[in-house]
């Protein structure tokens, strides 16, 4: 790929004018009969679902671009005003079905926050734990992936193989592989099981070589380094002013991450480096996956060590289920039981809006509530969403050969960006 | 909306739009789950109906807005009337032109001077704005029933 002068980022912005998302084919072409319209989806295989993108090619080089989505909206947020708030838990994880973990979590601490619920450290931690479990599962999809659509077929192998042991320790812990619902208002839906420690130390064993295997595959692969190199740039003003966020932001040299600068659950009680590089190209996008995939074997490791004993869920009977043993017992159990099944409990009104870092950045979520049952409004900041608004900066000037490596890299989940 | 370019707020995260249609109109009853346990001086901590603190509009756009090496945060909302529209700020946060469609495609909301903006999520000859209140939650019409 014609990429004569890598490692070397634009000055300027980029972004395309007037319509920031869309990249107009310029009026200085020479000749219009030369530009060839494609349609790129929404059916193809590379683009991780149901993602259309119109190029306008002069002979292979990308000079318009406008991405169509839409095609996988099923309208996941006026669905959860129709459901009590604990049925709607639900429905975030299957929004990103990658990040199920996370999404769950930003609705669940959404709830705590306007229910003012203290949840047990047990359950936190062991959030934590699972929330960076994810990370390296979404982070697997997306190596495997992308690599694989740069016809590196044995990595999407390897990275499914651990993928594979990733969700067989959920299963362990939840009793699903994916869409767990795990996370309740009030701390987790069960105890964490025996013999979870036991499993997820051979894991934080396992991974790092299994590390050491991709990098060794990929990281001095001559054909990768070409292929992913200095393509798809995005400098650091280009990616605030576009919102990006998560692994393509810090790819372009911003050091931010909200589990650090803005922490939730234990996490300032934990050791771990934000990885930055500052290219800001596909190439730099991978190596900070790749790192932050260390680093979550790290944090893993030291939620193991910092487990602490306790209850896993919050005692508020208005709130979290009684236990099942005294159902047969408790007449009071009983009737909590009932309610909070059949009608739910019920949120003080307000309104909040929560982040976390989710695999792919910022996942926000506000929500109100007007005191009843139901949530009056629940909004998800999809960073998949967002990321997807990058792709006409990205791919200005961009061969149409690298537009695959390009979508790859922002690593969008379309369940997320439709809803 | 240009004097929070200056203070740094430089991080669009989102744009919410709410509609707070029939905001209540319902009466909400019931207990409240506290951290405390149930707190029986709270209103309608014990059961007795209260009605929501009314809204000052029915549509509240909210931005959620960062700055990104400080961490501060701030949320603006802006209240609008049905048929009102809002300045748009894509050219202060090139990221709002999504959030705006979508807000413009599920809301209804119009925002002015807007680039391109047209249906994001739904069709594009969709009619109706499917997270507003009023829109039917049911009862598609279906074609090739009944008569035909």
């Amino acid at each position: 790929m014609a990429v004569t002068e890598p490692r070397r980022i634009y000055t300027g912005s980029r972004i395309p004018a007037p319509i920031p998302t869309v990249l107009q084919v310029p009026s200085d072409v020479t000749d219009p009969e030369d530009i060839l319209q494609v349609n790129f989806g929404p059916n193809h295989p590379s683009t991780h679902g149901v993602l259309r993108l119109v190029v306008d090619l002069s002979g292979e080089r990308v000079v318009g671009l406008r991405a169509v989505i839409g095609y996988l909206h099923t309208g996941f947020e006026k669905n959860m005003e129709q459901k009590t708030w604990w049925k709607a838990i639900t429905y975030p994880e299957r929004i990103d079905y990658v990040s199920f973990q996370n999404n769950e979590l930003v609705f669940v601490l959404a709830i705590e926050k306007l229910l003012e619920l203290e949840v047990p450290p047990k359950a936190t931690w062991m959030r934590m734990l699972l929330c960076e479990l994810n990370r390296i599962h979404s982070h697997l999809v997306f190596l495997g992936t992308s690599a694989l659509e740069l016809g590196a077929i044995s990595m999407f192998w390897y990275c499914f193989r651990e993928r594979d042991l990733v969700l067989d320790l959920s299963e362990l812990a939840t009793g699903m592989r994916m869409h767990t619902r795990y996370f309740q208002a009030g701390g987790l839906a069960e105890d964490v099981p025996r013999g979870f420690e036991a499993e997820c130390r051979k894991f934080v064993e396992w991974m790092p070589k299994a590390l050491d295997d991709y990098e060794a595959i990929l990281s001095r692969n001559e054909i990768w380094l070409e292929r992913t190199r200095g393509i798809g740039l995005l400098s650091a003003e280009d990616a605030i002013a576009l919102g990006q966020s998560g692994p393509v932001l810090r790819a372009s040299g911003v050091d931010w991450d909200l589990r650090r600068d803005r922490p939730y659950l234990a996490y300032p009680a934990l050791d771990f480096n934000v990885p930055v590089y500052p290219n800001g190209d596909v190439y730099d996008r991978y190596l900070v996956r790749m790192d932050e995939m260390r680093e979550s074997v790290r944090i893993i490791e030291q939620c193991l060590d910092g487990m602490p004993e306790g209850p896993w869920i919050a005692d508020d009977r208005k709130v979290v289920l009684p236990p099942r043993h005294e159902l047969h017992t408790s007449m009071e159990s009983l009737i909590h039981h009932f309610k909070i099944v059949t009608e739910g409990y019920r949120v003080p009104e307000g309104e909040v809006y929560v982040t976390v870092e989710s695999p792919r950045g910022e996942m926000g979520c506000l929500v109100v509530s007007d005191g009843g049952p139901k949530p009056w409004r629940v909004k998800f900041r999809a960073p998949s969403y967002v990321a997807l608004e990058a792709t006409a900066t990205c791919m200005r000037d961009s061969l149409v050969a690298d537009m695959i490596a390009i979508v790859g890299s922002l690593d969008s989940v379309m369940g997320e960006v439709d809803r | 909306m240009h004097l929070r370019d200056e203070e740094g707020f430089n991080f669009l995260s989102d744009i919410a739009a709410v509609d707070y249609l029939g905001w209540g109109e319902r009466h909400v009853a019931g207990y409240f789950g506290t951290a405390a346990g149930r707190d029986l001086g709270s209103q309608s901590a014990q059961g007795f109906a209260r009605t929501p603190q009314p809204k000052p509009a029915r549509f509240a756009v909210n931005y959620q807005l960062t700055s990104v090496p400080v961490g501060r945060v701030v949320r603006v909302q802006v209240w609008l009337e049905d048929g009102q529209s809002v300045a748009s700020v894509v050219e202060v946060w090139p990221t709002a032109d999504w959030h705006e469609r979508e807000a413009f495609d599920m809301m209804g909301i119009v925002f002015d001077g807007h680039p391109n903006l047209s249906r994001i999520l739904m069709e594009d000859d969709w009619e109706g704005h499917p997270l507003r209140k009023d829109y039917p939650l049911g009862g598609e019409p279906v074609r090739f029933s009944g008569d035909e």
